[in-house]
């Protein structure tokens, strides 16, 4: 009797099928299929005719394409001679001109070791000596002093290779400070447990910009005498620690994702603490928080640009910097920011793109 | 067996042992390391001659800021000037949080359209914010400000006394008086005794079962309040007009450019976050819900109202709070477009001090305390809103 209720409950839906010539227009129903729906699907063309138009007049049709500051100063469009002439400049900042290959190669290798490190085939622990010797390549490219390079100081590094830098490193590091902390927090330890949630939240309370005031204006203060650090240095510390705290209370999450009864199974085969936590719990609470990971390494990725407020010259400050010289000064106001905005777009919904396939590819694996 | 449990080496392999043993050299070590740190501060700021503590609070600032919402001028307190900062700080993340929500909500709902047209929109724009730096975003809006609009002295005049140009907007003002602050706090007042008598009235009706009319009662609490100050007070209604002079524009309520491109900076980028919180949230809401109200005779507007908003709400307001909270700490960034907040006066102050450490402090502690009370406060209503197990 209940079955064939619910037959005739199934049986008796409207038949969504279109005949006659409806069928013809069909496809045009969730466009048009009330009046409200069509003044929106209307709206919505026209607003997209007018983003259309306005970006491609002032893109092409209406751009300057030749000629120095004074052309692009009659023009009405985007100065595309702006960008021919800065862009060396915006991408890698005060590096020696000559050398400019030293930081193109560094980035390279940075996006290459980033790329494998993407493809789940080559998830183990060798990943991590890739990225230790690209660390180490690449740091000892830019610096320079070893086969000949001529040394070239921090002070003169920027643009690109440096957000790069400062988020990747800052990244790596605060995972270990941030698994360290998590694995704190979640302790049965009642001190040990205190200290990484006082610090935890400390961090999480304040903006970043505080902290990297504080590296730099304060970290120098509590230095004992003789030691002086690096500003480059003080930033990374700052975004490592910052780093640090969030991705704590992401891996937190995973932790209590694991269940008891693999904590319980650990310790009857006899393991301890730490062998239960590196073979056992952590495997499997890492696997779940990859792709909030690759959310936090996006947002990291945008953060760096605060060091600008600092005075380091990352990618948005040597973009800043090409459109204050006093050549292009008032003249190139926009183009700047937008190619800055689109190098960052297309990095961070690349990244993005690949946290959502590693989420639905997780998805499938468990069911 | 007495004998060997007390036998130091024992005791060293004994869990509870260790784990004290553990705490107490951890909590040493934090400890140690801040004695030492504060003690090479103290040595280094005596060599260098800095002042310590917080006496230069009450030392004249000598700097202008160009926004404030209570009297300042150069002559007032480092203290103060703090204190305007803070004010600033609140103003426009309070702005940002409301603009924010508006349009976080309006695209979210947007992008569960059945209009593919319109979802597609939404998604652009979700993905245009969500994938570049606030802080672009922000020098983007200040130079798209700057360069959009004309110079002060050309400023269009787009209302009757509504002047816009890249100095900012200004409009009229109310010239402001106690009388108008007392029908303001009334004003409060009446809002919370609305709240209560719907409460109230929320109260009686679940405990007789009567449905009756609670709106009237609501009203009246809402605005007998403000009506009653209006007649006390009776707040004089004098408007501040700007007048455009040569070169600049004075009087009238200025709304300058920094404000708008933080606001906006702000409140754009938050929102696509929060487009994204709602979709969720909605999405978390399955099928059957809608379709077990409406089978109980629900209508609906009733069954958003009652079933679907407070299951929704349970997935929103977390990660609502933590967006709020960041709005909060992002307000920060305005020291790069120049806009006073908390973080740039300090700064200023820091650097005509020279106290690093105890700016600094200052400003750490007022973010964490009010991140702290925006998280308890939303922690509360969460526990609220939350499913009660078991």
């Amino acid at each position: 009797m209940a079955e064939l209720t619910n037959t005739a409950m199934l049986g008796s839906g409207r038949s969504d099928r279109p005949q006659g010539w409806r069928l013809r227009f069909a496809g045009l129903k969730p466009f048009i299929g009330s009046p409200l729906n069509a003044v929106i699907t209307f709206a919505c063309l026209w607003l997209i005719y007018r983003l259309m138009t306005g970006a491609w007049g002032w893109l092409v049709t209406r751009a300057v394409t030749e000629g120095g500051p004074q052309a692009c100063k009659a023009g009405h469009g985007a100065c595309w001679p702006f960008l021919a002439a800065k862009l060396r400049f915006m991408i890698f900042g005060f590096y020696p001109y000559e050398e400019h290959w030293r930081p193109g190669l560094a980035v390279l290798l940075f996006l290459a070791a980033l790329i494998i490190s993407m493809i789940p085939r080559f998830w183990s622990r060798r990943l991590l000596w890739l990225w230790l010797g690209v660390v180490v390549v690449c740091g000892a490219l830019m610096y320079g002093g070893v086969l000949g390079l001529p040394v070239v100081t921090t002070n003169n590094w920027g643009g690109l290779p440096l957000s790069f830098m400062l988020s990747s490193i800052g990244l790596a590091f605060g995972f270990v400070l941030g698994v360290l902390l998590a694995l704190a927090r979640s302790s049965k330890l009642p001190a040990i447990q205190v200290i990484a949630v006082v610090f935890i939240e400390m961090v999480r309370g304040v903006p970043l910009v505080s902290i990297l005031f504080m590296a730099s204006v304060m970290l120098p203060l509590f230095m004992p005498d003789g030691v002086t650090i690096d500003k480059l240095l003080r930033a990374q510390v700052a975004i490592i620690i910052f780093a640090g705290a969030y991705i704590a209370e992401t891996v937190r999450g995973g932790l209590q994702a694991v269940s008891k009864g693999q904590h319980e199974a650990a310790a009857s085969l006899g393991l301890g603490y730490w062998l239960s936590m590196r073979k056992i719990v952590l495997p499997q609470a890492l696997k779940i928080v990859i792709p909030p990971l690759v959310n936090i390494f996006i947002g990291f990725f945008q953060d760096t640009t605060l060091v600008t407020i600092i005075g380091l010259l990352d990618f948005l400050d040597t973009v800043r910097s090409a459109m204050r010289d006093p050549v292009w000064q008032g003249i190139a106001v926009l183009e700047g920011y937008v190619f800055a905005a689109l190098v960052y777009a297309v990095f961070s919904y690349g990244m993005g793109s690949y946290s959502r396939s590693i989420e639905r590819r997780l998805k499938t694996d468990r069911h | 067996m007495a004998s060997s449990a007390s036998s130091p080496v024992r005791l060293l392999y004994d869990v509870r042992v260790r784990a004290v043993l553990y705490q107490v050299v951890a909590v040493a070590l934090v400890l140690g390391i801040g004695f030492y740190l504060f003690g090479t501060v103290s040595r280094k700021l005596a060599e260098q001659n800095i002042a310590t503590g917080f006496a230069y609070l009450s030392r004249p600032a000598g700097f202008v800021i160009s926004q404030s919402f209570i009297p300042y001028d150069s002559g007032d307190t480092y203290g103060r000037a703090i204190l305007v900062g803070l004010l600033n700080t609140v103003w426009v993340s309070v702005f940002a949080v409301i603009l924010s929500t508006v349009f976080g909500l309006v695209v979210g709902i947007a992008r569960l359209s059945r209009n593919p047209l319109l979802a597609f929109l939404a998604l652009i724009y979700v993905e245009a914010l969500r994938n570049v730096p606030l802080l672009l975003y922000l020098f983007l809006w200040y130079a798209l400000i700057v360069a959009v609009f004309p110079p002060v002295r050309e400023a269009w005049q787009i209302l009757p006394d509504v002047f816009l140009s890249n100095g900012g907007l200004i409009v009229p003002s109310l010239r402001w008086s106690p009388a108008h602050t007392g029908v303001a706090l009334a004003l409060a007042l009446g809002l919370v005794l609305a709240f209560v008598v719907a409460a109230i009235l929320r109260r009686h009706r679940v405990a007789s079962g009567h449905a009756r009319a609670a709106w009237p009662f609501v009203l009246i609490a809402l605005l007998a309040p403000p009506l009653l100050a209006l007649l006390l007070f009776q707040p004089e209604l004098v408007v501040n007009w700007p007048e455009k002079g040569r070169f600049r524009i004075t009087g009238g309520l200025q709304v300058t450019p920094e404000f708008t491109a933080l606001l906006a900076g702000l409140g754009l980028s938050a929102s696509a976050g929060i487009a994204e919180i709602v979709r969720a949230g909605i999405l978390a809401v399955g099928r059957g819900q809608w379709e077990a109200a409406r089978s109980v005779g629900l209508r609906d507007r009733q069954t958003m109202r009652l079933v679907v908003l407070p299951q929704a709400l349970r997935v929103i307001v977390p990660p609502l709070t933590s967006s709020y909270l960041s709005t909060f700490k992002n307000s920060s960034l305005a020291i790069a477009i120049g806009y006073p907040d908390l973080v740039m006066v300090s700064n200023t102050t820091m650097n005509q001090t020279g106290q690093a450490i105890e700016g600094i402090a200052i400003f750490m502690l007022v973010y964490l305390g009010l991140s702290i009370t925006i998280s308890l406060l939303m922690n509360w209503y969460n526990a609220r809103v939350a499913l009660v197990e078991r």
